[in-house]
């Protein structure tokens, strides 16, 4: 039929010389799909001149045996059926273009992901290996042959979010002498790792090795550094990104600002009232604050819904004169839009703790005592809103403290998933409320989960310190009390699974081991970077093994735990893994694109101009030839989606790769019994 | 095992194996794909992928020509609307499908038979069970057997 066209023409029998490659991967797709009868099979098909099944194709020998088959038979096309071409397409075009063959004339098929994997039915799963196997002899015949396309990368990176995920990712592309645009909605960088006191299980200062970092940060010449900024908007594509942020009026100008403190000090407001967020409530600040002591910028901020001027118009502004001639305080500023353009995009997005409030049975905003570890990390931390003293709300020292593990954590009814960083966290809070407080502490835990360098001579390290652990989920946490040695204590109710029987035990103090889940805007996040999201909503990685921080959107890559729940060693891994795959993009200079592009049959055009509304990246005009319009494709433009390909009434626009013959071929040859 | 040659499966055996052509979007649904398999998954075996790279290169003459040739159903599966990959090619496959839609069902085609799904990266289960809802569907439907003596379906009766 589409001889009749007049386009594209199959190649006439004898032209094609196609081989056929079915794939084992040693017992992944044999063990269900009889490989051999479709080799057997693939061999009677038209134009099939060598047909093979292999143990594994993508070994080197495997490849070997492409190359030889090709220069032997002169073979002009290839069909692959093995896994899924996301996995392998890469590696047989590589192999067939090193054998002198261009590698867009290989067709892939996937038996393994789509047949073997979720078929148990032998005789059906290798029908339909054989009903695609000739599908893809059929459009392999109209394959031609292609050239990459190449996209120049613009040098500059745009990091999301100051944690110190993004904080690492920017130091290392800074260092290699890249311009970086670090963004961060809070007031300072840090992110959760400032909050913390101690890490885990060095027991390092979390404040002591972050902030050498964060300053690092601000005095680095190629990084500019928004905070209170938001990115708002992002068109474009690998190489090429058009990004806008928001930036949020500080009220105070970064530039003119000297971080004296002083119009803190000269604030009306002569003590802090209203709850600090850096604190999580548990401390106060005025409307003009430092959100911590080491926060970076070391420029104050003014909270516009605290503040007497912003509220009423008419405070005398001490602040104002504090300041005097400096004049940094600038209470008229308004958010203001950057523009700028970058080449890739590295989102450490991060994650927000699980709150604990929507377990009700823990008593999380009932009793006063309960807190989650966050809150006690910033209790415990001298910077801290109790100056690292661990008290509770009347003041009083915990003789006795329960933690919880798994708090909204491997729980059918909240997050199934493992925070992963919980026990270690829990076991390090152990430690540190019993060496401060000297208090009896009882981890309550499903299971102690100590994977990683030094993580489980420290869980012995605290049995060894007498820290209590009792196996059993916590069914609640209740201040009735039932004897005379649980009146004024929180008692927590759990079946102790090692003893097999219910036990209650009072303390003074209930700590919630929270677990991380992903923003409650990732999913407005995930959307402006056009990535996906996996079913518990942390950032979705390209492959889950060899490509854990790139997406599926080239030029953006991921870091930390917006990707998923990690401790800080895996989150400054994975930051160094992005950066360096943006720098690997940057000094490359360009990215190779498939060649899917759409391109116009001008003289078939009547220039009726319906492909142009069609197309997302404008990569279609009108030009002129012998007085008669037509469409034209910008290649560099088109990313290769085929909507005006499927839309034009005439026919005349086609796409690479994805021609209408192929499709038709392929439709065709699943359908049809030869 | 028998290697599928001269007739069709379906008149092998008592239970009628409806074949399904599905078009799926490289990002989306044939990544759905992959997870369920990755998964490992069971579903059923009746469906034929072709990878296109967006729901939006669907060009409704794919989807008679699959009819054409004895397909018993046809499934587009692309991405969520606001997910696409090419930012709104998923909305374009959902127009044309509407219209198409309408026109099958003026040739007597059931609703059934054809289907757009949105199916994302991470929904391998939802893969499953739409394959294997349509699979059942089609299958009570029994072979679509061509477009010859059939009467166009009332308006009113359309879901």
């Amino acid at each position: 039929m589409f001889e009749e066209r007049g386009i594209l023409p199959c190649p006439p029998d004898g032209a094609s010389r196609i081989g056929v490659y079915v794939c084992h991967c040693g017992s992944n797709i044999a063990a269900v799909v009889d490989v051999r009868a479709v080799a057997r099979y693939a061999a009677k098909l038209p134009g099939v001149v060598v047909a093979r099944d292999y143990k594994y194709l993508c070994s080197d020998p495997g490849q070997d045996l492409l190359a030889q088959d090709i220069r032997e038979h002169n073979l002009n096309r290839i069909v692959v059926a093995s896994c899924s071409p996301h996995l392998h397409e890469h590696t047989f075009r590589h192999a067939i273009a090193a054998a002198g063959l261009n590698p867009y004339l290989l067709q892939m098929i996937n038996i393994r992901e789509q047949v073997s994997w979720v078929h148990e039915d032998r005789r059906r799963a290798t029908e339909k290996a054989c009903d695609l196997v000739r599908a893809a002899v059929r459009r392999v015949r109209r394959h031609k042959p292609l050239e990459n396309l190449r996209v120049p990368i613009h040098p500059d990176v745009l990091v999301v979010g100051g944690g110190i995920a993004g904080i690492h990712a920017a130091l290392t592309l800074a260092g290699a002498g890249k311009r970086v645009y670090l963004v961060e909605r809070q007031p300072s960088i840090g992110g959760h790792m400032a909050m913390f006191d101690k890490t885990f299980p060095t027991l390092d200062c979390a404040a002591c090795i972050l902030t050498p970092k964060m300053s690092a940060v601000k005095a680095h010449p190629n990084i500019t550094l928004w905070t209170l900024s938001e990115v708002t908007r992002v068109e474009g594509y690998v190489g090429n990104y058009r990004v806008e942020v928001t930036r949020w009026p500080r009220y105070i100008r970064e530039d003119l600002c000297a971080g004296c403190l002083e119009c803190i000090e000269a604030c009306v407001y002569k003590d802090a009232k209203f709850p600090d967020e850096f604190n999580l409530g548990l401390g106060k600040r005025k409307p003009i604050y430092l959100p911590f002591p080491q926060a970076v910028p070391q420029v104050p901020v003014i909270d516009p819904s605290t503040c007497i001027q912003f509220k009423t118009g008419r405070c005398k502004k001490t602040c104002v004169q504090a300041c005097g001639e400096r004049r940094a305080i600038d209470l008229e500023a308004s958010e203001k839009v950057e523009r700028i353009q970058v080449g890739s995009i590295i989102v450490a997005t991060g994650f927000q703790a699980f709150d604990p409030a929507r377990m009700p049975d823990y008593g999380y905003g009932l009793y006063p005592n309960v807190y989650t570890s966050l809150e006690i990390e910033r209790l415990v931390n001298s910077s801290g809103p109790t100056a690292g003293e661990l008290l509770l709300r009347d003041g009083r020292r915990p003789s006795s403290v329960g933690i919880i593990h798994c708090v909204g954590s491997r729980d059918r009814k909240q997050n199934r998933w493992c925070s992963r960083v919980c026990c270690m966290y829990s076991l390090k809070l152990a430690h540190l409320i019993r060496e401060r407080t000297g208090a009896e502490v009882f981890n309550f835990y499903i299971d102690m989960r100590t994977p990683g360098k030094g993580f489980e001579e420290f869980y012995q390290q605290l049995l060894e310190e007498g820290v209590h652990f009792i196996r059993g989920r916590v069914a609640e946490v209740t201040d009735w009390a039932l004897d005379p040695s649980e009146e004024g204590k929180l008692v927590l109710r759990v079946e102790d699974t090692l003893l097999g029987t219910v036990r209650r035990i009072p303390v003074d103090m209930v700590v919630l081991a929270v677990g991380l889940e992903p923003h409650r805007d990732a999913e407005e996040v995930r959307r402006m970077f056009n990535i996906s999201c996996s079913k518990e909503g942390f950032f979705l990685e390209r492959h889950p093994k060899l490509a854990p921080v790139s997406t599926f959107t080239d030029g953006v890559f991921l870091a930390g735990c917006c990707q998923g729940p990690k401790d800080i060693p895996d989150t400054v891994a994975q930051a160094g893994a992005a950066a360096a795959e943006a720098l690997a993009l940057i000094d490359t200079g360009y990215v190779e694109q498939e060649p899917n592009t759409a391109y116009v049959v001008e003289e078939h055009c009547s220039g009726c101009r319906t492909c142009i509304s069609m197309c997302p990246y404008s990569a279609i005009s009108m030009a002129a030839q012998d007085g008669q319009w037509h469409a034209q494709v910008n290649p560099v433009l088109c990313k290769g989606c085929g909507t005006c390909v499927a839309t034009c009434p005439s026919g005349s626009i086609r796409q690479n790769l994805f021609e209408d013959e192929e499709i038709f071929e392929e439709t065709e040859g699943v359908m049809a019994y030869v | 095992m028998s290697e599928p040659s001269g007739p069709s499966p379906r008149s092998e055996g008592a239970v009628f194996e409806p074949k399904i052509v599905a078009f799926f979007c490289n990002w989306c649904t044939y990544l759905a794909a992959d997870l369920a398999g990755t998964s490992r998954l069971r579903y059923a075996p009746n469906i034929r992928v072709v990878r296109v790279m967006c729901s939006g290169r669907v060009d409704p003459q794919f989807v008679l020509e699959a009819f054409a040739r004895g397909a018993d159903g046809v499934l587009i599966g692309g991405c969520h609307p606001g997910d696409c990959h090419y930012q709104e090619g998923n909305y374009k496959a959902l127009r044309r499908y509407h219209l198409l839609r309408r026109m099958l069902e003026q040739l007597g085609v059931e609703p059934e038979r054809f289907r757009l799904e949105w199916i994302s990266a991470s929904e391998g289960e939802r893969l499953k069970a739409v394959v294997n809802d349509m699979v059942e569907k089609v299958r009570a439907l029994g072979p679509f057997g061509g477009l010859r003596d059939r009467q166009p379906i009332a308006e009113a009766s359309l879901p």
